[in-house]
């Protein structure tokens, strides 16, 4: 260690490029945005593992509690984190689960549609939101958050309203028995890696259950959304042409069109991306409860966006990745399930929120400025 | 070379009541660079975007090597050879050397349907075509950010030429840049056009266009006030020209009184 320490100091004092080479890749770490949120994820696992290693909070159970929970905010959030990339917010996602539910659960429960049926037409709903959203938002050129702020009211109402005009009721329950047997159901229900789970269940690795079942039974189908949807999302925004797209056409709108990119045609596919990422969410959450509700997704658009911020986005368009989103994600998750394992009032995960959000945006303008400032 | 690459014939351009450009002509050979002169709202604007396709002419006609053209569209020109680098630009600060290069146009790699951007040939040539100009990109992952205006200004020069420019229009290209940038800049395109280019220069700083130009046109406004050649007007005839001469003489005359008020 020694030696190599010495080598390294003698290197540097005849090998001038190699220090400057050290010295970039360090800076090449520092300017990636996600650096920021993979810090804040280290810090808050480091905590709750000061402050409730003890408490369950760490068993297969518990792990599996807060990490199905970051994934569904994940999934939005790196949806979300693409289209703030390229320059829009979308506020209706939090309004577009909600409606996603019901356009499930009605068609399947009061009209007698098989269940895959309903859950594509949900889709489809989607796609249409997502297209109005972008195009309307394209065509005008007025502000995003306006756009979509107006659709936040217009799908949460229409949600309640539809609902209540056809069940007379803002529930829909009833979805459970309809999984079973479904063609398309499962891939938004199924625990995976079950025998894993088992096996360690049966090695008394794991908590059982009083009949000798693993409490933790499986892998939530969240996980592996959000698993895929990180990957995808980094796929596309580092190694595709379309990629390079969001970041022209949130970067610089004007610059973008003028060497040829269809800025238009980006930024209401992202918007179409948000609105089905919705969906996603509202599929996984309305067959795991087996019931939609008219208010699921209240405030998740929100709780998006903070985390894509966490994440490393900027609120300007242009910069950011899928993979901050991700941990910003987990952050958010891991708290919000981690609080009930601490002796703090759970009242305070907002501020904490909050907090988190305001260091996120004052580092993340810092990092702006490192990656722009002249040689 | 007779041939002329590009011929502007009594090209003029209205919007609405106002006269934008009325009956302007210039003539351009290969390998030649004329700057385009004009004071604010000489028609300048109108006149390269003219040039790029975005607006149409509504009387008069574009040659290019000898066969009328109309441009329906910006890419028309682009296709035809035209690279019109505007003042912004269009780069974007907070992305990569090489992904502002190759912005719009990446090169892919892959089987078909799954194409992925090649960023590995993309980053050589980007490094490439910036050594070309003297411009070592040590990272070309670095921001376009961390560059000078000048590096800037011959990023966007360097990507048109890349992509098949064979008539290079510039706008104002020098004129927010200080004096080693912009000789920077100015070393760059005398070196494009001795390659073979067509360069139309607009600027308004005869200082930066008069060492370059082999001819100039001046714009007062919305009219050519006729293409000179280099060896037949002085660079003061040319700023007299451009300013409208009566104006400077008047502030010098000015400038002079308050000068003797003060003393």
């Amino acid at each position: 260690m020694s030696d190599k320490a010495k080598s390294i100091a003698s290197k540097k004092s005849f090998d001038q490029d190699e220090r400057l080479q050290k010295v970039s890749k360090l800076r090449l770490l520092l300017n990636r945005p996600e650096l920021g949120a993979l810090g804040g994820a280290i810090l808050v696992f480091i905590f709750f593992g000061i402050v409730a290693g003890d408490t369950g909070m760490f068993s297969a159970y518990g792990m599996l509690n807060f990490l199905d929970v970051s994934a569904n905010l994940g999934i939005i959030a790196i949806a979300a984190a693409m289209l703030m990339i390229g320059g829009e917010f979308d506020l209706s996602i939090g309004s577009m689960i909600g409606f996603a539910g019901i356009c499930i659960a009605i068609p399947a429960i009061y009209w007698g549609w098989p269940l895959w049926t309903s859950i594509i037409f949900a889709f489809a709903m989607a796609v249409l939101v997502g297209y109005f959203n972008g195009i309307l938002v394209v065509k005008t050129g007025l502000p995003s958050f306006i756009v979509t702020l107006a659709m936040l009211f217009i799908l949460r109402g229409a949600t309640l309203a539809i609902t209540r005009l056809i069940t007379g009721r803002t529930q829909v329950p009833g979805l459970r028995v309809l999984i079973e047997n479904d063609p398309i159901a499962w891939i938004f229900a199924t625990d995976t890696f079950t025998w894993l789970f088992n096996w360690l269940g049966s090695m008394n690795l794991i908590a059982l259950r009083t009949d000798g079942t693993p409490l933790a039974t499986g892998i939530p189908p969240s996980v592996i959304w959000f698993i895929a949807a990180t990957l995808f999302a980094t796929w596309i925004l580092m190694k595709t042409r379309y990629g390079n797209w969001i970041f022209a056409s949130g970067g610089d709108k004007n610059g973008a069109t003028n060497v040829g990119v269809p800025v238009g045609r980006v930024k209401i596919s992202l918007f179409i991306g948000t609105a089905v990422a919705a969906t996603v969410f509202a599929t996984i959450q309305v067959l795991d409860a087996g019931s939609a509700d008219t208010m699921r997704g209240n405030l998740k658009e929100l709780e998006a966006i903070a985390a894509a911020v966490v994440g490393g986005c900027l609120l300007t368009g242009g910069y950011g990745s899928a993979i901050g989103a991700a941990f910003g994600a987990l952050i958010f998750g891991t708290v919000s399930m981690g609080i009930f394992y601490t002796d703090v009032d759970t009242d305070w995960f907002k501020v904490f929120l909050g907090a988190m959000m305001l260091i996120a945006v004052v580092f993340n303008n810092y990092v702006r400025k490192r990656v722009t400032e002249s040689k | 070379m007779s041939e002329n690459l590009i011929e502007f014939n009594n090209i003029s351009k209205f919007f609405g009541k106002v006269i934008a450009l009325k009956d302007v002509t210039m003539k351009l050979k290969k390998g030649e660079i004329m700057c385009l002169l004009g004071d604010n709202g000489a028609g300048k604007s109108t006149l390269i975007k003219t040039l790029a396709g975005v607006h149409r002419p509504d009387e008069g006609e574009i040659i290019i090597e000898g066969k009328k053209t109309v441009f329906d569209s910006p890419k028309d020109a682009l296709d035809i050879g035209i690279g019109t680098v505007y003042q912004d630009l269009a780069l974007v600060s907070l992305m990569s050397v090489t992904r502002n290069f190759f912005m719009g146009r990446e090169p892919l790699k892959g089987i078909p349907f799954i194409k992925t951007f090649d960023i590995e040939k993309a980053n050589k040539i980007a490094s490439e075509r910036m050594g070309q100009i003297g411009i070592d990109v040590r990272d070309p992952s670095q921001a376009v950010g961390t560059m000078s205006g000048g590096e800037r200004q011959c990023l966007a020069i360097s990507r048109a030429i890349y992509f098949g420019a064979k008539v290079l229009v510039l706008d104002e290209p020098t004129s927010a840049l200080g004096v080693h940038q912009a000789s920077m800049v100015l070393k760059y395109v005398v070196k494009a056009a001795s390659e073979g280019l067509a360069v139309i220069l607009i600027t308004h700083n005869v200082h930066h266009a008069y060492p370059v130009g082999n001819s100039f046109t001046v714009l007062n406004r919305g009219r050519s006030l006729g293409t000179f050649n280099k060896k037949d007007i002085s660079r003061e005839e040319l700023l007299g020209m451009m300013a409208g001469g009566e104006e400077l003489d008047k502030l010098e005359v000015e400038l002079k009184e308050m000068g003797r008020l003060n003393s």
